[in-house]
């Protein structure tokens, strides 16, 4: 029988599952092997149970909470699909300042329907059995991780950093560019696409397992950059304070 | 009787629809988002102009290179850049790409169904797995174009302030070309399974606003107009809509003096009929709809118009790109200072500004969007009560299957449109 998987989703823009949707060249292939039975975007099917639930998005409200909490209980295994789901993502840019400064900024008043409470990750609700990292998810690394958890495999994520990717691909480093780039410490995976566009790492990937801060330092000491430099990029993709200080 | 549509499939963002009708009569009928508040225009206070438009790319998976766009060219209003021609014919086939992607997406994956009388276009994997197929075919061209010129087709890594920094390759853009030629036979198809569609029928005059965009049709530009004689630059468009709150949305709607009105793709087809390629013209006839029509659901048929258009468009785009080359990536220092600027373009819903204020630290002060869809919500409400009546004596069923359609037909975005207005410094 094929496996039954849904896509679900707080609060985010909904990139994720579009990546999927825009594996066009696989879908077809992954339709064989998978029932998709949920996906509001572009379904109106509903189910009961499912063996896979991907769910994007970051959690803000009671109403949210108790919606994840639901499909958890529907779903064998949930995974965390991309950054807002799985560190916060770009909502984390808001937690440091509070829901009703937010609030009174955008909306200028204070109905109830506007309440809402810091970000969270989803594993700050739920048991949270794998992730997807990245924003938006890398379409390859989801196929990959849906193929191991159809196998009954353990997903494996890449434990080295960006800059690895960045170093082989002979990339010119963003350091020397002036710029301060999350490289060193961010989880591969996504090929360093952003700095192949000329751009630098801001850390949309998480951290990797066991960054190794001393080497680090010296990077940011010989840049003239501090601790707080960096700690101000991450929190652009990441809600809480990185386990080790880097 | 009380009718509530909860979690509205086949849009983009939570929505519920509420109808109240009593002995025949409507109470009330209003379309509440329900989609958590996101506060993107507070969460840029203090950013540098530099990180603004990776930021605010993320209010939308589906339009990230529209924001990408509207947030750099009001950078670049605020700092007095001008990014060279070239960059911004790559920018106008970037857009195209993103247009085509979206307008895909919502033709077959959301619109289909509905037409064929189905819950979701994967029931057709075995009946007519052809026509999922061409889908994922046409829409992975126009993906093709968002990865060669952008990137990657979700939050684009070459855009940045004076233009780009990183061109494509002229091989992949060669390439590109091929590709878009070959997907001529899917599009015909494509227009031959649409012109055999029943349109509902249904018409509601409204006013009419996109980008006018002198010898184009309408993109990028710095003046809009509407079909009830507006023509303003786009740094006025506070003088000419307001936004206002609800209390059953956490989206923002929009009105202008006269009321409600409508942008995207019937918008931009209704005031801009004339600027169509040759091709799209005729495509526009074999669906039965010119510049005359106010059927809000032709807003697929114009969708559809629009499609084959960028496709001539981008051929065209990238032989001129070819011809005169690709130019060179924007300077890497950047400028320093502040000020005020504005920047439109037409997103795949419609007309979408980003407004920011910059201090002397190139630090932003206050940000300000205004989304497509969050213009349409009123005018969705109002066509939604005017056809009611008309529907009360059908079954449930195909009243809200009628309903949704409509819904469905202006494509909205609500992960995009909840967030909004101006930053009031506390």
């Amino acid at each position: 029988m094929k496996s039954r998987i849904g896509f679900f989703d707080f609060t985010g823009c909904e990139g994720c599952q579009l990546t999927v949707l825009n594996l066009e060249q696989e879908l077809l292939e992954v339709l064989e092997l998978v029932e998709i039975v949920e996906f509001r975007e572009v379904m109106s099917e509903r189910t009961e149970q499912l063996d896979i639930a991907f769910v994007e998005g970051s959690i803000c409200r009671q109403q949210d909470r108790d919606r994840l909490k639901n499909i958890r209980q529907r779903t064998e295994i949930l995974v965390a699909l991309g950054a807002c789901a799985d560190n916060g993502g770009v909502n984390a840019l808001g937690s440091d300042r509070g829901p009703e400064l937010l609030r009174q900024q955008v909306y200028a008043c204070d109905m109830p329907h506007l309440q809402t409470d810091p970000p969270q990750a989803l594993s700050a609700i739920v048991a949270v059995d794998y992730s997807v990292p990245g924003c938006p998810i890398d379409g390859p690394e989801f196929l990959a991780i849906l193929q191991a958890l159809l196998l009954k495999r353990q997903p494996d994520l890449p434990n080295f950093s960006v800059c690895v990717e960045c170093k082989l691909a002979e990339y010119p480093c963003s350091f020397d560019h002036g710029e301060i780039c999350l490289g060193p410490v961010t989880r591969a995976g996504c090929r360093a696409i952003c700095i192949d566009g000329g751009d630098r790492c801001r850390g949309c990937r998480g951290l990797i397992d066991n960054p190794r801060t001393s080497p680090y330092h010296r990077i940011l000491e010989d840049h003239g950059l501090s601790v707080d430099d960096i700690l101000d990029q991450y929190r652009t993709f990441n809600i809480a304070e990185p386990k080790s200080e880097p | 009787m009380k009718i509530e549509l909860n979690h509205i499939t086949r849009i983009e963002g939570h929505a519920h629809l509420v109808i109240d009708r009593t002995q025949g009569e409507i109470k009330d009928c209003r379309l509440e988002i329900v989609e958590s508040p996101r506060f993107f225009e507070a969460m840029l206070k203090g950013r540098h102009f530099s990180d603004v438009a990776p930021i605010v790319a993320r209010v939308c998976g589906v339009c990230s290179v529209s924001h990408t766009l509207a947030s750099l060219i009001a950078t670049e209003q605020a700092l007095e850049i001008e990014p060279n021609p070239r960059a911004k014919l790559l920018r106008r086939l970037l857009s195209y790409g993103e247009i085509m992607q979206s307008h895909l997406l919502q033709l077959y994956f959301m619109a289909v169904p509905d037409y064929l009388g189905i819950p979701s276009i994967f029931q057709l994997l075995d009946s007519r797995r052809e026509l999922v197929a061409r889908a994922l075919r046409l829409k992975r061209t126009a993906n093709r174009i968002c990865e060669v010129v952008g990137g990657r087709p979700v939050h684009p890594v070459t855009t940045t302030i004076g233009g780009f920094s990183a061109l494509p390759d002229a091989g992949d853009l060669k390439h590109l070309r091929q590709e878009l030629v070959a997907s001529l036979p899917d599009l015909e198809a494509t227009v031959e399974l649409f012109a055999g569609f029943d349109f509902p029928d249904f018409s509601r005059e409204t006013e009419y606003v996109c980008l006018s965009d002198p010898g184009h049709y309408p993109l990028h530009s710095d003046r809009f107009l509407s079909s009830h004689g507006l023509n303003e630059s786009v740094a006025n468009y506070r003088n000419e809509f307001e936004e206002y709150l609800t209390a059953h949305s956490t989206a923002k709607f929009a009105r202008s003096e006269r009321g409600s009105y409508m942008v995207g793709p019937l918008a931009r087809l209704k005031n801009s009929y004339p600027r169509l390629s040759p091709m799209a013209q005729k495509v526009a006839s074999a669906l039965k709809i010119d510049a005359e029509t106010t059927n809000p659901y032709h807003s697929l048929k114009a969708r559809l118009v629009e499609v084959i258009n960028y496709v001539e468009e981008s051929i065209h785009s990238i032989d001129e790109l070819l011809l005169h080359g690709l130019g060179s990536t924007a300077p890497k220092l950047m400028p320093s200072g502040g000020g005020s600027g504005v920047g439109a373009v037409e997103a795949p819903r419609g007309l979408l500004f980003h407004s920011y204020t910059y201090d002397e630290n190139g630090l932003l002060e206050t940000a300000d969007c205004v989304i497509p869809t969050a213009q349409n919500l009123a005018n969705i409400e109002t066509d939604l009560k005017t056809i009611l009546p008309d529907l009360l004596d059908l079954p449930e069923q195909e009243l809200t299957r009628r309903l949704e359609m409509l819904i469905r037909a202006y494509d909205p975005c609500l992960s995009c449109s909840t967030h909004l207005l101006k930053i009031d410094l506390v």
